[in-house]
């Protein structure tokens, strides 16, 4: 036990030194938030947080609001994670995790609910799911169990913006071409309309959002070969 | 009788799980490669939904929902503790999770080698929060009730995810443009698929 003990004081030494060593916004820190935006996207590549994207992505303001609090929701539980990373029984650790990102999401779903009634209406059971949206505990399994706080926190925010930018080019083309509009205001002029266009009301309907998402792997993959499957 | 066959069949059906509502995508796309492994995670999807979401149920009319105390006392008639059911439900699903892994770990080893990391995470699998989430807002009259929805829940899951199997295996022999290898034709196959039941959503039960 007490081996056990010394063993971790000399190890969060040794992280310790590191970290001073490592200025705040080093090259790898930097990388951490890029990365998730384009070689290691959460959506794309990772296949994680499929769930929610798909199903509130039919107008702007929802996968904005969606995006902002899985953001919160990560940033605070991977910090949360990496600080008792040491002290959390290996056996437990998913009861534990959950319990962590339940209470997150309890607070951001009392937030909205006082500031933001209409949207947390309108995400109605999909702010709940953020609980089991598996990018969160993806990225808890993955890296804040094994990593500092700082870096944790950076790779929780980096997570989310790149989850965020997917959910926002799906669902401003969903949007735009489904209704017409863009955070509910008309942006195609009446005069087109006029000509004969016509919302695709199919855009509206969620298969759609598989297909968008389809299509965006489609010309991810096609800009950035490494990804690539074989099969 | 017949009101609890509706409710199956909408279940499987009109409201499935993953072509109307999204839910359980992930492992629904990362486990889907072959038949075998899909019909494993499937059937334990079944056993989980259709046991959380009665006990759910429970939890959810004598512990959470506004007035559900008044059992204890008439001083507690006024208590509403909905805001914990988020905490109440995973918990309930991470402890029955626990078990079905222990349970095939012991009897079907093979399995367990074959569903990996996916069997612990059938416990962020969003179909189960997400059974448990829309038994709420159902206001069902009845433990049977929200029984047959559970289950019905998890066959339409299973259901779903033997067809984008053996759709996959197949498709390994065609020549697919190789961008959209792997996972974006997943994506488009079942958005199509998605569309087809849509046609389902006419039916009145």
């Amino acid at each position: 036990m007490e081996d056990k003990a010394s063993h971790t004081k000399k190890e969060t030494t040794i992280l310790f030194v590191n970290k001073e060593k490592e200025p705040l916004f080093s090259k790898k820190n930097r990388k951490l938030l890029s990365d998730p935006m384009d070689d290691n996207n959460p959506i794309t590549v990772q296949v994680l947080g499929i769930c929610s994207a798909l199903a509130i992505t039919v107008q702007l303001k929802p996968a904005i609001v969606m995006s902002v609090s899985v953001m919160a929701v990560m940033a605070a539980s991977n910090v949360i994670i990496s600080l008792l990373r040491n002290l959390i029984p290996n056996r437990i650790r998913i009861i534990v995790q959950l319990v962590v990102v339940a209470a997150m999401v309890i607070l951001v779903d009392q937030v909205l609910r006082a500031y933001a009634y209409d949207v947390s209406k309108e995400l109605s059971i999909f702010i709940g799911l953020i609980i089991t949206n598996c990018i969160v505990m993806g990225r808890l399994e993955a890296f804040a169990l094994g990593h500092g706080v700082w870096k944790s926190f950076l790779d929780g925010i980096g997570n989310a913006a790149g989850y965020g930018v997917i959910l926002i080019i799906v669902a401003f083309f969903r949007e735009l071409l489904g209704s017409g509009k863009l955070l509910g205001y008309q942006v195609i002029p009446d005069s087109v309309y006029a000509m004969g266009y016509e919302n695709n009301g199919l855009m509206l309907l969620s298969p759609m959002a598989l297909i968008t998402v389809g299509i965006l792997i489609w010309i991810q993959r096609s800009r950035n070969r490494s990804l690539i499957e074989k099969n | 009788m017949e009101a609890y066959l509706n409710l199956f069949v909408k279940s499987i059906f009109i409201e499935n799980m993953i072509f109307a509502y999204f839910l359980g995508m992930c492992s629904y796309l990362a486990v889907s490669k072959t038949v075998k492994t899909a019909v494993g995670l499937g059937l334990a999807v079944i056993f989980v939904l259709a046991i959380t979401v009665p006990i759910n149920f429970l939890l959810d009319t004598y512990l959470l929902r506004p007035g559900a105390l008044s059992w204890l006392g008439s001083q507690y008639a006024t208590l509403d503790l909905s805001f914990l059911s988020f905490i109440m439900f995973i918990a309930v699903i991470a402890s029955m999770v626990q078990l079905v892994e222990m349970v095939v770990e012991k009897f079907a080893p093979a399995l367990y080698g074959a569903l990996g990391i996916f069997l612990p995470l059938i416990a962020v699998n969003c179909a189960i929060l997400g059974g448990s989430l829309f038994m709420q807002q159902k206001d069902f009259a009845g433990v049977t009730e929200s029984a047959f929805y559970g289950l019905g829940s998890g066959i339409g899951w299973l259901l779903a995810i033997l067809a984008i199997a053996a759709i996959r295996e197949k498709i390994t022999y065609s020549n697919v443009p190789a961008p959209l290898r792997g996972l974006g034709i997943t994506f488009i196959i079942t958005g199509l698929m998605a569309l087809g039941f849509m046609s389902f959503m006419g039916i009145k039960l």
